[in-house]
């Protein structure tokens, strides 16, 4: 059982949260994720690391309220127990030699590029960040953000708060003023990590993109995470989650998250009705 | 008087229209009456011929004549001797190819249902016997065992009776191994691992779940921590596929991952939170137990047709002969001399059939088998919507990446000698992550072995 810390709701969807695992604390790296359980019934789902204190022995897990599991999770508080909670899991993010890098983040995905640009930044490497949301009450880590990027875009679908587009025309902007990124690190909606690897493609930046499919084990048992790079088969979990971007089959990779989704509709409403009833 | 019938007193299962829709156990086991009558086939041979067919040797003939006598718990502390997990052995052995093909009442006739009254005494014990087993004397030594699987849990028993202090790392949320992810319910009721895995408990075995070797703690860590010696009994890794097009359709699992959602994960029941796709027609690709278990488990999800699609004949199926029977009861099809060459879909990328060709048989291959070879012309579409891969797997590299000194073959699998040797100093392997995919009760001797090997090594540093 692994005690959550500390709680933090980040906005209306998406939740913040420090569980005590020290083991995992001292190996954590950025890039890499963890499996989690709720409860004695519940499925494994895999988190992308977001931060984690070697000292205090946490782990941060910031995650989108979007099915029957993160209802439930999102349902406990600081002083509850997650059932189970494993990790670290997958290959750490390549950082070593960087000078200059983009790091473009995607709505809850911007929880997972945190970590990489904080590291990146404080090895000496030049950050730029672009972070996009849907609007501004969905708007996350802005100051942490802010605090290791030497330039930081904020854009949003709707121009309620930065600029009014896509991070890809914050990108595109950025690179056509002259910046010559030795990376671009793009981590969100698998649609946006297509498009930010179409448009770096066209430039010729090697593009790195976090992928984050369905799992069940994490240690590359049950092959349910595979996805196609570069015409071969890969497994996200021990080949991965961070793959050449500009060799990922992302079509594929799109359908094959969509396998279970009525059951998943019909398990958050249950999740939801529970919890209403509870509340009664 | 010895029961001079020739044939083994018949085994009472579940009819095969009820359980092939249910995930309760198939096979009921003895009665007592059956169990002492059985008992009584045995000559209780002077040379005991079925003892070496055993990899971890029961005293066979001795259980045997307690159970002969009625003392059924007798006949438990026999097997107890020699083996870990009795209840579960007596279910999942391949007794025919090993205890039972020695005894020398099978030369004319049945052999002894060895595995049979295995199973009634380990059942008898778990059901009467209050003695819960208690904690040896520790010796002050230190082991790790890394896998909870059958072969880690036996290196665990058997260190922790001669006094180690024995750590176990799982992966899983659950100890078990293959008993728990991958052989289904109604082969081996988990309550029943479950009850083997609090023995090693009260032995005073601690199970650590959620740990990754390799992730979480690294083999030279667990040595800085004090660990003296260290098992890896990791088991047997990566699923393979074919590499044929259309296998990353949405309805093509791995064996491991759909006998995982269904029995680790309990995929089949409906207050479980983890999915697993509703089918119709399900062809598992593969001849082996695991493709036995994957498609009598898609026939208990409720698909109307299941396949077994495999490319050599029946006669050559890896499988055993009790689970190939088993499957055909329950309405199983097998389409042996058949090859997959493409899985289709639909514009959703669902799965919607299997293209396969015809085979036939030539010469025999490397493995003795005859090897298949494609017939012209004979391509045909299976209808199916779900398609798993039961091919095999090979090992998983997180040990063998993180750890210097650790040579593995040209597999990938842990090289080890015949006491389970590594090639570092205080590493001991065995199962599947030595050997590739084979039975529970090999991994279960190779755990045995290790243990004592282990014992030696740590004697002999003084």
């Amino acid at each position: 059982m692994y005690r959550i810390v500390r709680k933090k709701v980040l906005n209306p969807t998406v939740t913040l949260m420090d569980v005590d695992a020290p083991l995992i604390a001292k190996k954590a790296e950025p890039g890499q994720f963890i499996i989690l359980r709720v409860d004695e019934n519940g499925e494994r789902i895999p988190l992308t690391v977001a931060d984690f204190d070697r000292e205090k022995g946490t782990v941060t897990i910031i995650f989108q309220i979007v099915g029957a599991t993160t209802e439930k999770l999102n349902h406990l508080n600081e002083g509850d127990y997650i059932h189970d909670f494993v990790g670290p899991l997958g290959v750490a993010s390549h950082t070593e030699g960087l000078k200059k890098v983009a790091v473009v983040g995607g709505g809850v995905g911007c929880a997972i590029a945190y970590p990489i640009a904080k590291k990146l930044h404080n090895l000496g490497c030049e950050v730029h960040t672009v972070a996009g949301f849907r609007n501004k009450d969905l708007v996350i880590l802005e100051d942490e953000f802010k605090a290791c990027s030497d330039i930081m875009k904020i854009m949003t679908d709707d121009g309620s708060y930065g600029t009014k587009g896509l991070v890809t025309d914050a990108l595109k902007e950025l690179i056509e003023s002259g910046n010559r990124y030795d990376e671009v690190i793009a981590i969100g909606p698998l649609i946006m990590m297509k498009f930010v690897c179409k448009l770096t493609k066209e430039y010729d930046i090697k593009t790195v993109v976090s992928m984050n499919p369905i799992m069940i084990d994490g240690t590359g048992m049950c092959g349910g995470c595979r996805l196609t790079v570069g015409g071969e088969t890969k497994f996200a979990c021990v080949d991965g989650p961070d793959f050449d971007g500009h060799l990922v089959d992302f079509d594929e990779a799109m359908e094959r998250g969509t396998i279970y989704k009525e059951f998943e509709n019909r398990k958050r409403e249950e999740a939801c009705n529970l919890f209403a009833k509870e509340g009664k | 008087m010895p029961n001079m019938s020739l044939k083994k007193n018949e085994m009472p299962v579940q009819d095969p229209n009820v359980r092939n829709k249910n995930f309760q156990e198939v096979a009921l086991g003895y009665t007592e009456d059956q169990t002492v009558d059985e008992a009584n086939r045995c000559l209780s041979c002077k040379n005991k011929p079925c003892v070496g067919g055993c990899p971890v040797s029961i005293d066979i003939p001795e259980f045997i004549s307690k159970i002969k006598e009625k003392d059924f718990e007798g006949a438990y502390q026999i097997i107890a001797k020699s083996s870990s997990l009795p209840a579960v052995c007596g279910r999942v052995c391949p007794q025919e190819t090993q205890c039972e093909s020695k005894c020398v009442r099978g030369i004319k006739g049945e052999p002894v249902g060895i595995g049979r009254l295995e199973r009634f005494v380990a059942d008898w014990h778990n059901a009467n016997s209050t003695e819960a087993p208690s904690a040896p004397a520790k010796n002050g030594h230190k082991c790790a065992i890394i896998g909870a699987g059958p072969s880690g849990l036996t290196c665990a028993g058997d260190l922790a009776k001669m006094g180690y202090d024995v750590t176990v790392f799982e992966a899983l949320h659950l100890a078990g191994g293959v008993l728990v992810y991958g052989i289904p319910e109604f082969r081996l009721p988990k309550s029943i691992v479950q009850h083997e895995v609090d023995n090693l408990k009260a032995l005073g075995v601690k199970v650590e779940t959620n740990v990754v070797i390799g992730r979480t703690i690294e083999i030279d860590e667990l040595f800085e921590q004090g660990y003296e010696a260290i098992f890896i009994g990791s088991g047997a890794g990566l699923p393979n596929f074919m590499n044929i097009p259309g296998e990353n359709l949405k309805g093509v699992y791995s064996a491991n991952e759909f006998l995982t959602r269904v029995n680790l994960m309990k995929a089949y029941k409906p207050d479980s939170d983890t999915p697993i796709k509703k089918n119709t027609n399900v062809a598992v690709v593969g001849g082996g137990n695991v493709a036995m278990d994957a498609a009598r488990c898609a026939k208990r999800l409720g698909a109307d047709n299941v396949y077994i699609v495999y490319r050599r004949g029946e006669e050559e199926m890896p499988a055993r002969n009790e689970e190939i029977e088993h499957a055909k009861e329950e309405g199983i099809i097998f389409k042996t001399l058949n090859n997959p060459v493409e899985i289709l879909g639909n514009e959703h990328k669902f799965v919607t059939g299997m293209k396969c060709v015809e085979m036939e048989l030539g010469e025999p291959d490397a493995s003795g088998r005859r090897r298949p070879i494609v017939k012209e012309g004979s391509e045909f579409t299976l209808d199916v919507d779900c398609v798993v891969m039961s091919i095999g797997t090979s090992p998983n590299p997180l040990i063998r990446n993180t750890t210097k000194g650790l040579d593995t073959n040209k597999h990938g699998c842990f090289i080890a000698d015949e006491n389970g040797q590594t090639s570092r100093e205080g590493v001991f392997a065995g199962g599947d992550a030595v050997t590739g995919a084979a039975t529970v009760i090999l991994a279960m001797g190779a755990g045995k072995t290790a243990a004592k090997a282990m014992d030696e090594y740590i004697k002999s540093k003084g």
